[in-house]
């Protein structure tokens, strides 16, 4: 907790956040540098320069960022000066702070927020508590192993990490990928996305205050959590989709419950519609608020329903299509306005267009391999290990030493439900990668938060928060 | 500046089996390897040109593999700052890569513009030690500000804290 | 509650009862939830898994108002002082329930920026292993903690210098210490540990050896 006595790491020292003993109360806890005092038993921590500091100690230029003036503007347009208060004194803004434990904050994301009252003046988001050094224990692991650590990243899409890493190493390997294993991907993938996007809207009710939509999203959720159960074995974090293809095949009968799913889904998320977009309360909460433009959304690079909201027909399975989304038809879904309701209506009929295409992909789907044939890649079917000799020290090889990639560096993006998911992978010829950097799509839309929350009230911060859709293990990784 | 057509490397790739009309991912993507000098103008032009938004911008430690692959004229240094730029309207990527020498790994910010690689710049910084002149914010984002050391750099190790197995027997 | 510090006798084992059978079936949940494990913990708040028929399915926001504190998630090095901070500020009586292998040992990620164990900040009552733990693996811890809750002594609580024995394990394997009731031997073939639909009324490992049914 900040508040606007502490004076921070302002000279630079920066103040050590340790697991303290026993606390003394009526102790001043260092007070050398001066920085954090003990009142009672509460010890403040401060994340020294990564903190919000009161107006006095802020420089010009980050009040005037506030306003977003210096975004690149487009040629004509002049900041008013009279928009910035740059003037205006310490006694009537105050500085709270928002999690980083908040039940609204999705996660664990700090926000320190100035306040006027109650309008938003400035926002700082402070990230990486939940930071677990993903890209460091990549270079650990083999490429076999990469989806284990990968999938963790955004847990709420977990085959979207997964698939943007092995798209990766397959370009790395330049290997073409069996049809199947292509169309088993997408299926797999699509019904991520309807997951993500029905957890999102249970989240973003509960947000609006419809505690209701946050039950009814999870009854769908659990339908698709009960298939990629059925099909990879786990409800989260699948580890299904790895380089060379899939883990397995389809179970028997995967087309009767994906068509259960689609046929349930589709009349329940008329149902959400009623519930939610037709009430005045709720439109009046999301319409307008969270403003964001197409100008502003470029240069932040931002993408996704985001971007999308703006008015910017961009969806990398259209416009860069990858797997087989060249061969489905689907539409891109554009907002207007860019405000949250924009956003709510853009992800309710991603669903169904995700519905569309899995309904294609049930048609269309090709009988052949899931995996590639490749020997160096793949290993060989787990019934002829008993069998045959080469067989085991094959499997062995693939497992414990995996398999070497050719040197090289390649950059892969998809679209994850969250926006523009990349991954960088740079091989240096051995089997563990040499760096593997993941592009969020929520860290670079995180971004967006503080001009989207400036001016507005603190109860649509949390709104704001909401449908920007972060996912803080893909933002801290 | 030297530009080098990379992409997917395919001169080792192994034989490949297949039943399915080839598909290949960001095939040709340009790269560019201009030097600290020129790196601003280099991305201020491709902005001009029509790349509206930077992707990505990343930064990689070569420590422990000095021996890759370059174009001629380019001489390696131990950093390397990876920018990833997109186009929308000529649906197009392109990728500028920049040595950055470890004795002094400084280079120029692109915030002015690319506004939306204030986080990732300092991701960069925080994860590898790069610092980016004229950057607003040039402060740890990821780690706790009083972390000493760059965690993505080949010489900081993992952090590795061995096992202990209750029961195990101790040591002999 | 001022019974522990009650002498422990004949009078007060009644009142010791009903307020441990009070704090059973009204344990509210802390909202920790830090990463995937969050997932499936709103999961088994939500309708498939229902967590209310147990009393718990507000999760208090505000940590003055919640008894358990349900660790879910890797825990940062960024984020131990905060952890740790908001156990603080529970009030006696207070559980940790450490849900999944991030949080019981580091899980897969045994680097710099885990914490290795979420027990290295708080003391934690149960672990619950799984990555993400499936809501029947969660159900079946927070109902082990029931049974702790309601069948130990709650005039010894941790903190004043006794060992707390799990209750009616003694001499079990502590290795299934997250498990009392699978008994001393282990995994039972003849009696798996399903979850328990509604805890047994009575200590389950008495019971059984005595062959009374449950």
């Amino acid at each position: 907790m900040t508040d606007t006595t502490d004076t921070g790491a302002a000279d630079g020292v920066p103040h050590t956040d340790t697991v303290l003993p026993a606390p003394v109360s009526g102790a001043t806890y260092d007070e050398a540098t001066g920085t954090g005092t003990e009142r009672g038993l509460i010890i403040e921590t401060s994340e020294g320069a990564q903190e919000l500091f009161p107006r006095k100690e802020t420089e010009a230029d980050e009040l005037r960022r506030e306003a977003g003036a210096v975004l690149r503007l487009p040629e004509g347009v002049v900041i008013n000066a009279d928009d910035i208060d740059i003037e205006q004194s310490d006694d009537e803004t105050m500085i709270i702070n928002m999690g980083p434990q908040h039940p609204s904050t999705h996660g664990v994301l700090r926000l320190m927020i100035e306040l006027d009252g109650e309008t938003v003046l400035r926002t700082k988001p402070v990230i990486g508590y939940l930071h677990t050094g993903m890209e460091k224990t990549a270079e650990e692991l083999t490429y076999v192993q990469g989806s284990t650590n990968v999938t963790r990243m955004d847990y709420l899409s977990p085959l979207h990490n997964e698939l943007v890493l092995s798209l990766a190493v397959e370009a790395l390997l330049g290997i073409e990928m069996p049809a199947r294993s292509d169309w088993i991907r997408m299926l797999m993938v699509e019904l991520n996305r309807v997951s993500s996007h029905l957890m999102w809207m249970a989240t973003n009710g509960m947000d609006h205050a419809s505690t209701s939509m946050m039950i009814y999203g999870f009854r769908e959720r659990e339908m698709v959590l009960a298939f990629f159960e059925k099909t990879t074995g786990l409800r989260m974090n699948h580890n299904f989709i790895r380089p060379g293809g899939t883990a397995a095949d389809l179970p028997d009968g995967w087309e009767d419950d994906v068509t259960v799913i689609c046929d349930t889904v589709l009349p329940r998320l008329d149902e959400y519609d009623e519930l939610l977009t037709g009430q005045p309360l709720f439109r009046q909460r999301s319409e307008g608020v969270g403003n964001l433009s197409a100008e502003e959304a470029l240069a932040l690079s931002l993408t996704g329903p985001l971007l999308r909201s703006t008015g910017i027909p961009w969806d990398l399975r259209r416009a860069m299509p990858y797997l087989r989304y060249d061969e489905v038809e689907f539409d891109v879904i554009v907002g207007t306005f860019g405000d949250n309701f924009d956003r709510y209506s853009i992800r309710l009929n991603e669903i169904r267009e995700s519905i569309r295409i899995i309904r294609q992909i049930v048609e269309k789907m090709p009988a052949g391999d899931y995996r590639v044939q490749d020997k160096k890649v793949t290993p060989p079917p787990r019934g002829r290990i008993d069998e045959s000799m080469e067989a085991l020290i094959h499997h062995f090889k693939v497992f414990t030493e995996g398999f070497r990639v050719p040197e090289g560096e390649v950059y892969v993006a998809t679209e994850s439900p969250r926006g523009e998911l990349g991954c960088y992978l740079v091989s240096d010829g051995s089997p563990k990668p040499f760096r593997m950097h993941i592009r969020g799509p929520s860290f670079v839309n995180l971004q967006a938060l503080p001009l989207m929350m400036r001016g507005g009230l603190l109860a649509d911060a949390v709104v704001a928060c909401s449908s920007v859709d972060p996912v803080m293990g893909e933002v801290d990784r | 500046m030297t530009t080098a057509t990379d992409g997917d490397t395919t001169s080792d790739a192994p034989a490949s089996g297949g039943n399915a009309t080839r598909r290949r991912l960001d095939a040709a993507q340009e790269v560019l390897f201009p030097t600290r000098e020129q790196y601003v103008e280099v991305v201020a032009g491709l902005r001009d040109e029509g790349f509206e938004m930077c992707a990505d911008l990343c930064a990689v430690d070569y420590l422990t593999h000095p021996g890759r692959s370059l174009p001629d004229g380019v001489a390696p240094e131990r950093f390397e700052v990876v920018v990833n730029l997109l186009s929308l309207s000529q649906v197009r990527r392109v990728r500028v890569r920049v040595q950055v020498p470890a004795t002094d790994a400084v280079l120029p910010t692109l915030f002015d513009l690319y506004p939306g690689t204030e986080a990732m710049e300092r991701e960069a910084y925080d994860l590898l030690g790069v610092v980016f002149t004229g950057h607003p914010d040039m402060t740890r984002i990821l780690l706790p500000e009083d972390w000493e050391g760059h965690p993505l750099r080949k010489d900081y190790g993992v952090g590795r804290v061995p096992v202990q197995f209750k029961g195990a027997p101790g040591p002999r | 509650m001022g019974l522990e510090d009650l002498q422990h006798n004949f009078l007060t084992g009644r009142l010791e009862d009903l307020v441990k059978w009070a704090r059973t079936y009204s344990m509210w949940p802390a909202t920790f939830g830090l990463a995937c494990c969050a997932i499936e913990m709103m999961s088994v708040g939500a309708a498939d898994f229902d967590l209310a028929r147990f009393g718990m399915e507000v999760f208090r926001a505000s940590p003055r108002q919640a008894d358990l504190m349900i660790v879910a998630g890797r825990v940062s090095q960024k984020m131990a002082p905060v952890l740790r901070q908001v156990y603080d500020q529970m009030m006696e009586p207070k559980w940790v329930l450490s849900m999944g292998v991030c949080a019981s040992s580091g899980g897969m990620f045994n680097n710099y920026a885990i914490v290795q164990g979420v027990d290295q900040i708080v003391p934690v009552d149960v672990y619950a292993p799984g990555c993400p733990p499936t809501p029947e693996t969660l159900m079946h811890a927070i109902l082990t903690l029931h049974e702790k809750v309601r069948t130990d002594d709650i005039t010894q609580r941790r903190g004043r210098g006794l060992e707390l024995p799990l209750s009616s394990d003694e001499g079990a394997d502590t290795d299934d210490a997250h498990c009392p009731s699978s008994g001393t031997t282990g995994w039972n073939p003849d009696r798996p540990d399903a979850v328990h639909l509604g805890t047994p009324k009575r200590n389950p490992v008495i019971a059984r050896s005595v062959g009374e049914p449950l």
